[in-house]
């Protein structure tokens, strides 16, 4: 046996080598966030994520650089010269603060948990199924839920229908994002993303140190204003300037009193917020959980909140300083062929990796395809099957007429099987999916399932068909018999 | 060229659908990391109970060593914030070094204890931390394009029994 490797069923060409189905014909392979089925924007190749709607960040950002630059540039030789240099060198270091913050909270992942793959989603389906004993009818099923006890509080915990899984506790989906995020604080427009699990103590130092840093500069300017006005008089304060000061009267003057406008609005906002998300870190709760009064004691005098340290201080340090884990969405890495985990085993071994697959067969589905390819190639004697019909360069998966309802993916549909990839990047959409997941040439329906005479097959509709026809121009009964044999013990193991 | 590999792909990977093992989490302990010990029903003839059980506790034990809140994680986040954050563009956490000590331990697993009985134990962290997998490898036939025949539709096709861990055997 050399050269092992899976052959994807080419679809076109009989003479043409069969191409690993490692290989793309046209394009690189992708990345994960590319594919990405969440609302979100990728920049820099996936290293940042951010909520779709980004145009309140960007106030966000010109707001703090004009009011800082604003600070620096008018106030600060004055005051640097009047009273210290510190302030300026201060300052800076909160500005420095705010902005690394900032940057951190809007661009890192909240802590977003993937979508169920199918398979998962299938077993979880299947569970919910025993547990419910209900016949699935064409109403939509009441929302699952699962109960758990957590500290000695019953949590529920639901099943969201978008991502297909249990929300683990604390966990929430986010309409806008369209994504389950752990830890689900609330969706912050100002900062252009959700903030949960994984930002949730750069959102808070950002909004700490932005208080600080607006009232500093308010602090600052107000003493400006003072200070000259002591010198000149209050209402001359606000028209003269030294000649030495190289901007016109009017301008350092206005200037001025727009900072201390702006910091006078935004430090009741942000000082309030911090408060507030301080009492929050206190008693560990989420912004989300108070909102709904989750643990509050107006639901029952039993009531309280299972997450809590029990000490102000632990939640706190828990909150700020605990462990940060590792984004679950894996955004830079790339769409995996569904190949073998396992690294030791000989060529021969074919476990059925585990990665990620957007297998989106299920599997009483498969038992009736299998009876049927193996009836199929019993039945027809002898195949003559065309060169691909289809147009397509790229042989996706679908399924022929034969199969059955979880037809999901096909040709032409370039949508996976789970959900709508939200794709912020130009790619095309035809080219994006199935392409990297090779593995679903191994949903290729085979030659048991191509026997149907291409007389049958219209020829219209590559769809369906085209990816099955073999290339089976020396496709001999043998060889038929032979799979349909392999079908038969195939089919004895599912 | 024949190219016959594909009916039994797709129903190896209809087996392998029917013969995936979903560990869940266990969240009786709130949000920290930790899967079902519950030994489930479908692994009764493949794997012994106690094995599998000393897999998940040691794999539970690993998170919540990468959870800890404790002296260690409370100076990386302090130094981590007055730096503002940019510390972990150079640095790895902890919690990523002990991701990286469960994924070894999976796999030294797997060589051991799982591949051995027919089994593949997946990285919860691939699958967003939800459920660990067990895969059975079944019938697991892949047929392999044998290129180097001509005009023949001979393929190779390699079978991993159950039982064994062994190598492919020829095809036919």
């Amino acid at each position: 046996m050399k050269d092992c490797e899976y052959s994807q069923i080419s679809t076109h060409s009989s003479s043409s080598p069969m191409e690993s189905p490692h290989k793309k014909k046209k394009s690189a392979p992708k990345r994960k966030w590319e594919v990405f089925p969440g609302r979100n924007k990728f920049f820099c190749n996936g290293r940042i994520m951010m909520a779709r709607q980004t145009g309140v960040f960007y106030l966000t950002l010109v707001l703090i650089l004009v009011t800082s630059g604003l600070f620096f540039a008018f106030d600060c030789p004055y005051l640097s010269e009047k009273i210290t240099p510190a302030i300026p060198a201060i300052g800076g270091i909160l500005f420095f603060f705010v902005m690394g913050t900032l940057l951190r909270t809007s661009f890192s992942d909240p802590g977003v948990l993937p979508r169920a793959t199918p398979d998962e989603a299938a077993d979880l389906e299947r569970q919910i199924d025993i547990a419910n004993g209900s016949s699935s009818g064409g109403y939509r099923p009441p929302p699952r839920t699962k109960e758990v006890i957590i500290n000695g509080q019953t949590v529920k915990l639901k099943y969201c229908f978008t991502c297909k899984i249990f929300r683990p506790p604390r966990a929430s989906h986010c309409s806008l994002c369209d994504n389950c995020v752990e830890r689900f604080d609330h969706h912050c427009p100002w900062v252009g993303n959700c903030v949960g699990k994984r930002n949730y103590r750069f959102f808070y130092m950002f909004i700490l140190s932005l208080s600080f840093l607006t009232v500093f500069i308010f602090a600052f300017v107000i003493t400006h204003v003072i200070l000259r006005s002591q010198q000149t008089g209050f209402l001359n304060a606000l028209k003269d300037s030294p000649a030495r000061y190289p901007f016109t009267e009017t301008n350092s003057r206005s200037f001025t009193v727009l900072e201390a406008v702006v910091c006078f609005f935004s430090v009741w906002s942000i000082v309030g917020l911090s408060g507030f998300h301080t009492y929050l870190i206190s008693s560990n709760q989420t912004t989300n959980e108070d909102i709904k009064g989750s643990w509050s004691n107006k639901r029952g005098k039993e009531n309280y909140n299972p997450y809590s340290y029990g000490n102000i201080f632990t939640n706190c340090c828990a909150a700020l300083c605990g462990p940060l884990s590792p984004s679950l969405i894996d955004r830079r890495g790339f769409i995996q062929p569904d190949t073998p985990q396992l690294a030791g085993p000989s060529n021969g071994i074919t476990m059925y990796g585990a990665t990620q697959s957007q297998s989106n067969m299920c599997d009483q589905d498969q038992c009736i395809q299998s009876t049927k390819f193996v009836l199929q190639a019993a039945a027809t004697p002898l195949l003559q099957s065309e060169p691909s019909i289809t147009s397509e360069e790229l042989p996706l998966p679908g399924k022929t007429t034969i199969s059955g309802p979880c037809a999901t993916l096909t040709l032409g549909q370039p949508t996976p099987p789970s959900s709508m990839p939200n794709l912020t990047s130009d790619t095309g959409l035809t080219d994006m999916i199935p392409l990297e997941e090779e593995h679903e040439g191994h949903q290729f329906l085979t030659p048991e399932e191509a026997p149907s005479p291409p007389g049958m097959l219209p020829s219209g509709s590559p769809i369906t068909h085209s990816h099955t026809m073999h290339v089976l121009s020396l496709a001999s009964q043998d060889s038929l018999h032979e799979d349909s044999v392999r079908g038969l013990v195939k089919l004895s193991s599912v | 060229m024949a190219t016959e590999v594909h009916s039994l792909q797709e129903l190896r990977r209809s087996a392998s659908l029917a013969t995936k093992v979903f560990v869940q989490r266990d969240y009786s302990d709130g949000t920290t990391c930790q899967f079902q010990t519950k030994f489930p029903p479908e692994l009764e003839s493949r794997i012994e109970r106690h094995l599998f059980e000393e897999t998940v506790k040691t794999l539970n034990g690993f998170y919540a060593e990468a959870e800890k809140i404790g002296g260690s994680s409370y100076l990386e986040g302090c130094l981590a914030c007055t730096t503002a954050y940019f510390i972990f563009l150079c640095m790895e956490t902890h919690y990523e070094k002990v991701l990286k000590k469960i994924s070894k331990y999976i796999q030294e697993q797997n060589e051991k204890i799982y591949a051995p009985r027919g089994l593949l134990l997946t990285d919860p962290l691939e699958r967003g931390m939800r459920v660990m997998i067990l895969s059975k490898a079944q019938i697991e036939i892949s047929i392999y394009e044998d290129r180097c025949s001509s005009g023949s539709s001979s393929s190779g096709s390699s079978s991993s029994s159950s039982g064994g861990g062994g190598g492919g055997v020829g095809g036919r």
